[in-house]
Formats: structure tokens, C-alpha cells, sequence
């Protein structure tokens, strides 16, 4: 069985000791002899000569020339690309259902309006309350409601972060207290954060702590079961990459189990931030403080004022900045998966 | 001229040795025997294909010579060398850019932050994907991001202080079926790309198929291994001048061999 190694020897193997490559040695199933190519014999049915000419100093498929074909391979599996529109074409197309949304609910409350249901200083159209909302909103007493209502929001939420962080990752890292309060945090997200005043009043009277007690117990289970599910979710693949590369202890979690768990983590400050502000509204029209002005304060004083404009305004308003603040988490949240590429694979 | 493989290279030519590898999973009753006294001695160099059909523990092995797993009985020596392990998936890390992945490969093997940027570009250099660094994962083809994963393996068997690539006989590449995924067009070319990676770098390879072709396309010797207990059944050296075609006959000839002996192995299970 006469071979040619030295093709492979000289061109690649150079400073090897030829005798460590176990060439000459067949286990006990001899391939047969029909099988084994003959060296001066290049099979005739197949390609081009450049392919055949196996020669000892050939180098075999010439580095440019798979180049070229990876490179072509490449553009070809890419595509053209270039998918994105005009920015103005884009965010129209974003817009246009919005407006008309707004549009039609303001329609069907006008018709509502329009049925005689109930008498117009009690449920007033939009004809009459938007003028009243624009009065408010260019008054100082308005904004200063809003800074305090967004300064307990803020103040609720960054503890609540903090706290949801702390509990998710000490939960994620150890079985015992998985165990232990795993179930706990998922049923105290489930428990409406109402249901916590009573109890926040007689240990805080009416205080901002009795309002950021339960705003904090509102919003960080589910922060911190995000960021649990983020934690248990790293794709195992992932994992056994990170150990091939050495990564352990705090590497690890520095280097793969943060970044993994971001996506999930994100969602979970969405939906710990609609529980804060949900908290955050009971807490303002239930916990009323001294002469404090918060939007909860505006909203009880124009019921007691039957003054229903006004309390619409003050509704629109909170709808409105609970609008944007998850708009913006959901930037965030569009912006990582598009980075990685969620949305495509 | 029909020595048995394993006592062939002397006691101190093997980059990976095993020897009487056993790994069970489960305890008692319901262990299962994934491996079954695997023997097996891999050349400084050489390009040894591990071939198998389902259940024959081919990725067991593998994460065993990668130290991501312990035997359950007789040892493992890869003689202190640098072991890259890649999978099937690329197992990129999505939050990185195709540069940002091989660099934090070699912040791990202890490359100084300095040299990172500089040797990541080399690494892309040398599987043809120099003007991709910026790329995220998820914005090149499956063929591509597992170009991406090979270089960060070879990253991950590079030298922390010379600028030169890793390589001869303290580096050793596991590929746990690093092509199944892809389609055959470009299974062919990154076959190409591998064997000039390894012939250039003198890497020693242990890689695992279930493509018969591929292996012979590929090896320098293919091991094939029972199923159910893994086993070594047989060894086939690989005869031929490199490149090989996979279309070549002699190629086909011997992986109708070899998959005349598979089948037979496969058979046993449905008896």
C-alpha cells in the first residue's frame, strides 16, 4: 500500500516529527485494497486540473482563490441589505395609527356626550373639557402637582430597582432561597398593591413613607423576577461557550449572565415601572398629606368640586405619562433586541 | 500493517490520550453508559475524525477532552496543551460585535487589552473575515458566524505574550460537528478553510461528524465508535493526498466502507 504523505509533510507539517503521525497503521479492519487511491492515477472524471495536481509542493486550493469564493459566498448569503426606509416615511407610518386611535376615542366620548346619558356638567364633551385641560397645563399650580407626583414616582422606583436587584440576584444565585421565596415574589406581584395600605398607613400614618412603602412593595417583584427569568434563561449553549473560554464566578456574570439577562431584565422595569405608577396613584388619592399638591391631590379636589373637567384633564395627564415612561422602556428594550438580532433569527 | 492504531505513536508522542475512558450519567439502576472504556491516542498534528451515529457519545468525549466534564473511569491527558472546543451552534455572544467576542477570547487566555483589538484582527484575517469586525452575530450568514466561532476557538489557543497565532503541538481543536448545520455549498469551502487552518497552524484536531464523506473528506484517520455504550469499533486510516474532493471516488469508495461497517453497527440495536 505505497502512499504519498510527503505532500502533507513538507508543505504543513514542518518541525514535526514525521514518525508521530501514525500514517502507516490500520486497525484490524484493512480498508481494502481496491479502495485506497493510486497516487499517479488523479481520478479522470473529476474537475480541473488545478484540483488534481496534488503534487508534493502544491499547495492545496490556493488561499486566494478560496478567498474569492468565500468572499462571493458571503455577499450572496448577506443579500442586498438596505432594508430601512426614510426616517420621516418610518415615523409617519408609526404616527398615523396613533392619531387616529386618539381621534376615534374622542369621537366615541362625544357621542356618548351627544346620547344625553348623563347631563353635561356632570360627563362634559371634549369640546368643553379641552379648553379646561389647556388652562391647566399652562398653570404653575398644575406643574408643581406634576414634579411632586414625579418626584415620588423617581424616588419609588430607583429604591424599588434597588431592592428588586438585590432580592433577584441573591434568589437566582442560591437554591435554597429560590425555594424558599421563589413562589412568595411571583404572588406578591399577583397581590394589587391596594390591598397594602391599611397596613402602610398604621405603620407610616399619612406619610410619603407610607406612599413609597408601597409603591417600592408594588414594583420590585417584578423587577426582580425579571431579572431572575433573565438569569435562568442564558441559553445553555451560551453557558458551555463561556466555560470553554474560562469564564467563572464573577467573569462569568460580568461577561455573560449580565449582558444575557438584559432583555428580560428590561421587561421586568417596564412592568415593575405600570405597578409603581398604579401604586403611586392609589397611594396620592388614598395618603393625603398636609397642603401637599400632587396630581392624587388635584384629582380628589375636583371630585369634591364635582368640578368633572378638571378631573378629566387630570386623567388624561396621568394616562399621558404613564404612556410615555413605558414608551421609553420600550425604545430600550426595541433598541437591545435589534442590536442582537432577536427580532430577525 | 495491521498494528492497532493506539500502540502505535511511542508514550510520548500523544497530544490527547485516552486511556479506558469511562463516563455514566445518572446513578444506580438508572445510570446510563455513555462511553465505555475509550481508548484512544491523537498525534501532535494529526486530524482525527470521530464518526458515529446517535448515542455513540461522540459531544461526551468531547467535553471530556475539553475539561467541561469528568470521567467516570480512566484518564484523560492532553499533556497540559491549550484545548478550544467548538460546537455545532457558533454560540456567539449576541451583545458583542464579530471583534467584541474574539476579544474578550483573548482578554481570557490573558492577552494584554493592547494587543486585543490588533490580534482579533488577524484572527478575522485569517478566515477571510477581515471587513466584518463591526458586525454583530446576527448580521452574517450561519456560515460566517461560524467562521467567527473558529476564530475565537484559535483565539482561545493563542500565546498571551507573542504577537504569533497559537499552535503546534501544545494546541488542540475540538469540533463537535461544526458543519451539520450548514448547507452543502458552504460545508464544502469551510472544509477547505479548516484543512488550510490546520495545515498552517499545525493545530491537532479532534473532530466529530456524523457525515461519513465529511470525515473521510477530512481526516487523517477516522475512528468510528458504537452506539449505547460509546465504543471504539474500528479505525480507518485515510490514505489519500490532501486536498481531497468529497465527491472524489476514492473518497466514496472508502466511506461505503466505512458506512457498510456503521450500519452493520447501527443494525445490532434494532435486533
Amino acid at each position: 500500500m505505497a502512499r504519498d504523505t510527503t505532500a502533507r509533510d513538507t508543505t504543513a507539517r514542518d518541525g514535526l516529527p514525521q514518525d508521530t503521525v501514525p500514517e502507516d497503521t490500520v486497525s484490524e479492519g484493512t480498508v481494502p485494497e481496491d479502495t485506497v487511491p493510486q497516487d499517479d492515477a488523479p481520478p479522470k472524471d473529476t474537475a480541473p486540473p488545478k484540483d488534481t495536481v496534488l503534487r508534493k509542493d502544491a499547495a492545496p486550493v490556493p488561499d486566494s482563490r478560496l478567498q474569492r469564493e468565500l468572499a462571493g459566498l458571503d455577499a450572496l448569503e448577506l443579500g442586498g441589505g438596505g432594508r430601512s426606509g426614510r426616517l420621516l416615511q418610518r415615523s409617519w407610518s408609526a404616527v398615523w395609527p396613533m392619531v387616529t386611535a386618539v381621534l376615534i376615542a374622542l369621537f366615541a366620548w362625544q357621542v356618548v356626550v351627544w346620547s344625553g346619558w348623563k347631563d353635561p356638567w356632570v360627563l362634559p364633551g371634549p369640546g368643553d373639557t379641552l379648553p379646561i385641560f389647556w388652562d391647566q397645563v399652562t398653570s404653575g399650580r398644575f406643574w408643581d402637582a406634576v414634579g411632586l407626583t414625579m418626584q415620588r414616582a423617581v424616588i419609588g422606583f430607583a429604591v424599588a430597582v434597588g431592592v428588586g436587584v438585590v432580592v433577584g440576584a441573591l434568589v437566582s444565585q442560591f437554591r435554597v432561597l429560590r425555594r424558599a421565596f421563589g413562589s412568595l415574589i411571583t404572588g406578591l406581584q399577583t397581590m394589587p398593591s391596594i390591598a397594602w395600605f391599611p397596613l402602610a398607613i398604621l405603620l407610616f400614618k399619612l406619610s410619603e413613607s407610607a406612599i413609597l412603602f408601597v409603591v417600592v412593595l408594588g414594583a420590585a417583584p417584578s423587577i426582580a423576577n425579571g431579572l431572575i427569568a433573565g438569569v435562568d434563561y442564558t441559553p445553555p449553549i451560551l453557558l458551555r461557550a463561556g466555560k470553554v473560554m474560562g469564564l467563572r464566578g464573577l467573569t462569568l456574570y460580568r461577561h455573560l449572565i449580565m449582558p444575557a439577562s438584559l432583555p428580560s431584565f428590561v421587561a421586568g422595569l417596564k412592568q415593575g415601572w405600570a405597578f409603581a405608577w398604579r401604586s403611586l396613584m392609589a397611594g396620592e388619592l388614598l395618603v393625603i398629606i398636609g397642603d401637599t399638591t400632587s396630581l392624587g391631590v388635584l384629582l380628589s379636589q375636583a371630585r369634591e368640586l364635582n368640578a368633572t373637567a378638571e378631573m378629566i384633564s387630570y386623567m388624561i395627564v396621568i394616562l399621558i405619562i404613564g404612556i410615555v415612561i413605558d414608551q421609553l422602556f420600550g425604545v430600550a428594550d426595541r433598541a437591545i433586541r435589534t442590536r442582537w438580532g432577536v427580532d430577525q433569527d | 500493517m495491521t498494528q492497532a492504531v493506539t500502540a502505535a505513536p511511542s508514550r510520548t508522542a500523544a497530544a490527547v490520550r485516552l486511556d479506558g475512558v469511562s463516563k455514566a450519567f445518572g446513578t444506580g439502576g438508572d445510570s446510563l453508559l455513555a462511553l465505555d472504556r475509550v481508548s484512544l491516542d491523537v498525534a501532535p498534528g494529526e486530524f482525527t475524525c470521530l464518526l458515529g451515529a446517535s448515542g455513540c457519545g461522540k459531544s461526551t468525549l468531547l467535553n471530556l477532552v475539553a475539561d467541561l466534564d469528568r470521567p467516570s473511569g480512566g484518564t484523560i491527558d492532553t499533556g497540559g496543551a491549550r484545548v478550544a472546543l467548538m460546537f455545532q451552534e457558533p454560540a456567539l455572544f449576541p451583545w458583542l460585535t464579530v471583534t467584541g467576542n474574539l476579544e474578550l477570547a483573548l482578554k481570557m487566555r490573558g492577552v494584554p487589552r493592547a494587543e486585543r483589538r490588533a490580534r482579533a484582527a488577524e484572527l478575522l484575517d485569517s478566515v477571510h473575515l477581515g471587513g466584518f469586525a463591526k458586525k454583530r452575530p446576527h448580521q452574517l450568514s450561519g456560515g460566517m458566524r461560524q467562521r467567527v466561532a473558529l476564530a475565537r476557538a484559535l483565539a482561545l489557543t493563542e500565546d498571551e505574550s507573542t504577537g504569533e497565532g497559537g499552535g503546534g503541538q501544545g494546541t488542540v481543536l475540538l469540533m463537535d460537528e461544526p458543519f451539520g448545520a450548514l448547507d452543502a455549498m458552504t460545508r464544502d469551502l469551510l472544509h477547505d478553510e479548516i484543512e488550510r487552518i490546520w495545515r498552517t497552524r499545525g493545530l491537532t484536531v479532534l473532530f466529530v461528524t456524523h457525515n461519513v464523506r465529511e470525515a473521510v473528506r477530512l481526516g487523517d484517520r477516522v475512528v468510528l465508535l458504537s452506539s449505547r455504550p460509546g465504543r471504539v469499533v474500528q479505525e480507518f486510516p485515510v490514505p489519500m493526498d490532501r486536498p481531497r474532493r468529497i465527491d472524489a471516488p476514492e473518497v466514496a469508495a472508502l466511506a461505503a466502507t466505512i458506512t457498510d461497517r456503521l450500519r452493520e453497527e447501527v443494525g445490532r440495536h434494532g435486533a
